[in-house]
């Protein structure tokens, strides 16, 4: 064996290097279906950083279809719900600098409203139903409607379309479920809060500069 | 001797414990209310049983536990509700919360109760029931249920009864221990006889108590209860850590003691347990220190659940002018009260009064020196100042891959810290920041659901009707084929029969014309249509037989004969034509008529409104000629009545067909996707918003306002035209809108 490889070098290192190359081949080959990616994997990550209200503040029908609008290369500063921390999030994920929020496309608001339907004043036209982008509005024609309160997302596309005009969006009230500690106040405020004798004349300066 | 091993990291913090021990467990007098908060503890909170006015008798269930994690409370003396709603609780956020206020009678009377003579006889489900609706918590500082804590699944090896302590000033568990050892050791049992005697039974005890140590040790004789000694250092009473120091065993990550095998409980908690079980006494009060310097006495007193902290510090002598802060809970753990009229609760072990001296202010925080001291101290081996760095930049992924979950918030990286960095601070509000954000996801990810479960379905309606159009499309075109099949076929046959099998046809044929009459009623415009053709050929080819019967009839046929063949041949013609004319009539009626109606749907309504002119005028010009013939005066007059009003329709119609193009845009709208109308809209409004000014904005707002308020005014009229049942909605909305109007406008005046 050794001494017919030894006679016939160059056959024999062509038939170890295709059968190498057969065997990889067919080694990615599996890879290449057992791994298969499924669709575009950066519109799921850009779509679960989004705040899935479905507002379409953006622009877009959802959040998802402006995932994908921001995967083809849109701008990712219009989504007011999310706000600064969405879009750092994105720009982080993207790997690009973070742009301010568009206000072109509305305002981020630090309370987070929900739509309540004052419901002696329904009539059951089912337009809000109709406009609701995560069925939490329920009821049925000529039947009082109401918000499934935890499954409204706050995006006020159900204000619009009533034709009493009586849905509100109301802020959420904040329980001590909701409570949580603040972060300290940073050195600049600590030193502003102080009394000048308090601290030495270098320190003093830049409280001064500070405030 | 047993192995004891060491806590890793840990201060050393003046201990201050003498203070409060030179006395026994005292009792106060009744104050003159108790506020009692409904949820004492982590979990559900309690349904409540009393009503406002209410009379109760001592440990009487005021709420009772609703859900498995959830406790109940109960009266801690006998007398009335007089309130129930939300008060200020013992909380960092300074908060209320509801609370049930009793006015004590001064009776403390209690109500008929019965405690076990010998826990023995009681399975071990039944003695957990008694401690759930006791109302028992864990009394060292969380608060959690203890019945959930005692019904571990995993098989329970190790029980550890937590007489530790560390924190400074609190002496409330060795007073205990000191006084009531006996209880302590009884319920260490029934704690025991409830997890199925496990095989270790461990008290860990700090070595700055040997009062307690000797007062247990004669109770523990002739038990297999085991008393462990060991250094005193904060934080050695932490639940995972007095587990490695009394076993060497490491709880795991996010996991529970349970998990290895172990239960931990504290002392207070057993003794109440004690209580629970043999004297059939709820937990209604608990031994509560109050100390600090701004107090002239320090003691543990015996507190009723409920006490305002102001009545135990007015009868210690409190001077509110030395005190520097109030606080629940010890120097390192507990939190500052704003509020001295909030009420001893389940968990309040320390009511610690401090003057200055004792418990300074702390100091402005320096920047970090990267000293390393945090790490050294740091109880759960983590890295203190990474953390730090970390929590202040928000980086909560990093925060999280450095284990900031396993932090137990014992305070000691702050206690070492040179720069004076409220380091725990940071670490509680980055935890809020991380369970905060982590709901927001569990939210988002439903609405996600929500969203694209609404979307599969509108599609799926979509598929579903356009498979509707597709079946009915084919089943008309397979109709059609069929008929022009049939036509042919009975063509070819026809001729060529002979008249017996003709005279059998003409029968079959009748009983076929009325099963197609039959079925002609049921079926589509174009089936009768085919039918009626398939009638037509049927009824030629019979005149056809019925002829070619005639003519071989001519040469040897008796008159008789010939006249019936004449008569019948007159007969067929008589179908042949009735039938045409049937075709005729459909031919000419049905399918306009269908095609007809089919315009009008797909028109659009400009179309439709430029259809109903040319009616309009084709009817006027009719009418103008029947005027023109009427010779009757009488019918001349009506005649130019009706002329007039069709007139007045057609211009009508005209003026609606020079407003169509705006209305067929509205229309086309509507019937799309109303959300994608109210998305067009609102971005629109935010997009004109973003470039405005208030007063921009504000007059923006007004002219929709305006805009919406005359949209409403028009539907209201309509409506009370209509006599619609919605008319006070409809005004009740207008007038809502006139409302907002007006406080713009006033807004706006006040801006300009």
């Amino acid at each position: 064996m050794f001494e017919l490889i030894a006679q016939h070098p160059i056959p024999a290192a062509l038939v170890a290097l295709g059968g190498l190359a057969i065997i990889f081949g067919a080694v990615l080959g599996f890879a290449a279906i057992k791994f298969k990616v499924e669709g575009d994997p950066i519109v799921e990550q850009i779509d679960s950083l989004l705040p899935q209200t479905q507002c379409g503040q953006c622009g877009y029908p959802g959040c998802r279809p402006y995932a994908e609008a921001i995967a083809n290369g849109d701008t990712i500063n219009k989504c007011p719900p999310g706000g600064q921390t969405t879009i750092n999030a994105i720009a982080d994920l993207l790997d690009v600098e973070a742009p301010t929020l568009d206000e072109e496309h509305g305002e981020e608001s630090d309370t987070r409203t929900v739509a309540y339907i004052r419901e002696d004043e329904c009539i059951g036209c089912t337009k809000c139903i109709q406009a609701c982008p995560v069925d939490a509005i329920l009821g049925a024609a000529k039947q009082m409607h109401t918000v499934i309160v935890s499954e409204c997302t706050g995006c006020d596309l159900c204000v619009e379309p009533c034709p009493v005009d009586c849905i509100d969006m109301l802020p959420v009230e904040k329980g001590l479920a909701d409570w949580k500690w603040n972060l300290p106040p940073s050195a600049e405020e600590q030193i502003k809060a102080l009394r000048h004798g308090d601290i030495i004349a270098s320190d003093q300066d830049s409280g001064d500069q500070a405030a | 001797m047993r192995k004891v091993w060491d806590l890793i990291g840990g201060v050393h913090p003046p201990e201050n414990k003498h203070q409060s021990v030179q006395d026994s467990i005292g009792t106060l007098p009744l104050p003159e209310k108790l506020v009692i908060p409904l949820n004492q503890h982590i979990g559900a909170p309690p349904k409540l049983l009393v009503s406002a006015g209410d009379k109760v008798l001592k440990g009487q269930a005021l709420a009772e536990p609703k859900g498995m994690v959830s406790v109940g409370v109960h009266a801690p003396t006998s007398g009335h509700i007089s309130d129930i709603s939300d008060y200020p609780i013992p909380h960092p956020s300074g908060m209320s919360a509801r609370c049930v206020t009793l006015i004590p009678d001064g009776k403390d009377e209690w109500i008929e109760h019965k405690g076990t003579d010998n826990f023995r006889d009681k399975k071990p489900e039944e003695l957990l029931e008694i401690i759930r609706s006791s109302g028992i918590t864990g009394l060292g500082g969380a608060g959690f249920p203890s019945a959930v804590k005692l019904s571990a699944r995993q098989p329970i090896s190790t029980l550890i009864i937590n007489a530790t302590e560390c924190e400074p000033y609190i002496t409330a568990d060795d007073m205990l221990m000191q006084e009531r050892p006996e209880a302590v050791v009884e319920g260490i049992k029934i704690l025991s006889y409830i997890l199925g005697e496990p095989d270790e039974i461990l008290i860990g005890i700090e070595d700055n108590k040997p009062k307690a140590y000797e007062a247990l040790e004669p109770h523990l004789e002739g038990t297999n209860i085991e008393l462990v000694e060991f250094t005193t250092r904060y934080p050695s009473g932490g639940e995972k850590q007095l587990i490695q120091i009394l076993t060497g065993k490491e709880v795991p990550n996010g996991g529970l003691p349970a998990d290895i095998g172990i239960v931990c409980q504290n002392v207070g908690t057993t003794h109440a347990i004690q209580r629970a079980i043999v004297h059939g006494e709820p937990l209604i009060s608990r031994v509560t220190t109050v100390t600090g310097k701004a107090c002239s006495t320090n003691r543990n007193y015996q507190t009723l659940i409920g006490t305002p902290i102001s009545h135990l510090l007015e009868h210690n002598g409190f001077d509110q002018n030395q005190c520097s802060r109030l606080v629940m809970g010890g120097p390192m753990m507990g939190f500052t009260l704003d509020n001295p009229d909030i009420p001893v609760i389940k968990t309040t072990n320390c009511i610690l009064a401090p003057t200055e001296d004792e418990l300074p202010t702390p100091p402005p925080a320096q920047p970090c020196i990267r000293c390393g001291m945090c790490a050294e101290a740091c109880p759960a081996s983590l890295l203190p100042q990474q953390l730090f760095w970390y929590a202040q930049s928000q980086n909560y992924e990093r925060l999280e891959a450095h284990s900031l979950f396993d932090c137990i918030e014992c305070g000691a990286c702050s206690y070492v810290c040179p720069s004076n960095i409220p380091l725990v601070q940071y670490y509680r509000a980055s935890k809020g920041e991380i369970r905060k954000l982590a709901a927001e996801k569990v939210n988002a990810d439903r609405a996600r659901q929500r969203f694209e479960f609404q979307k599969a379905r509108k599609e799926k309606e979509e598929a579903a009707k356009a498979a509707k159009r597709e079946a009915r499309k084919k089943a008309a075109e397979q109709a059609r084929a069929k008929a022009a099949e049939n036509a042919t076929a009975s063509t070819e046959d026809s001729p060529g029969a002979t008249s017996t099998t003709a005279k059998s046809s003409v029968a079959d044929d009748i009983i076929k014309a009325a099963m197609a009459r039959a079925e002609a009623k049921k079926a589509s415009p174009e089936e009768q249509r085919a039918k009626l053709e398939r009638g037509v050929v049927r009824a030629e080819s019979h005149l056809e037989t019925v002829e070619q019967r005639l003519q071989a009839l001519d040469s040897g046929a008796t008159d008789k004969q010939r006249e019936q063949a004449q008569a019948a041949i007159e007969d067929a013609r008589l179908r042949l034509e009735d039938a045409k004319s049937k075709l005729q009539a459909n031919t000419e009626s049905k399918p306009d008529k269908a095609k007809e109606v089919m315009a009008k749907v797909q028109a659009s309504p400009k179309e439709a409104l430029e259809k109903k002119i040319a009616t309009l005028k084709d009817r006027i010009n009719v009418t103008e000629e029947k005027i023109a013939e009427a010779e009757d005066d009488a019918l001349k007059v009506a005649l130019q009545k009706g002329l007039e009003k069709q007139q007045e329709k057609l211009r009508d119609a005209e003026q609606q067909l020079t407003d169509a193009p705006t209305k067929s845009t509205t229309a086309s709208t509507k019937t799309e996707d109303a959300a994608a109308t109210a998305i067009a809209n609102a971005q629109a409004k935010a997009a004109a918003q973003a470039s405005m000014s208030d007063e921009e904005k504000l007059r923006a707002s007004i002219t929709s306002l305006q805009a919406r308020l005359k949209k409403a005014q028009e539907r209201l009229v309509a409506a009370e035209e209509e006599g619609s049942e919605h008319i006070d909605a409809l005004r009740t909305g207008a007038e809502k809108l006139q409302a907002k109007l007006t406080s713009a406008e006033t807004e706006l005046s006040e801006l300009s």
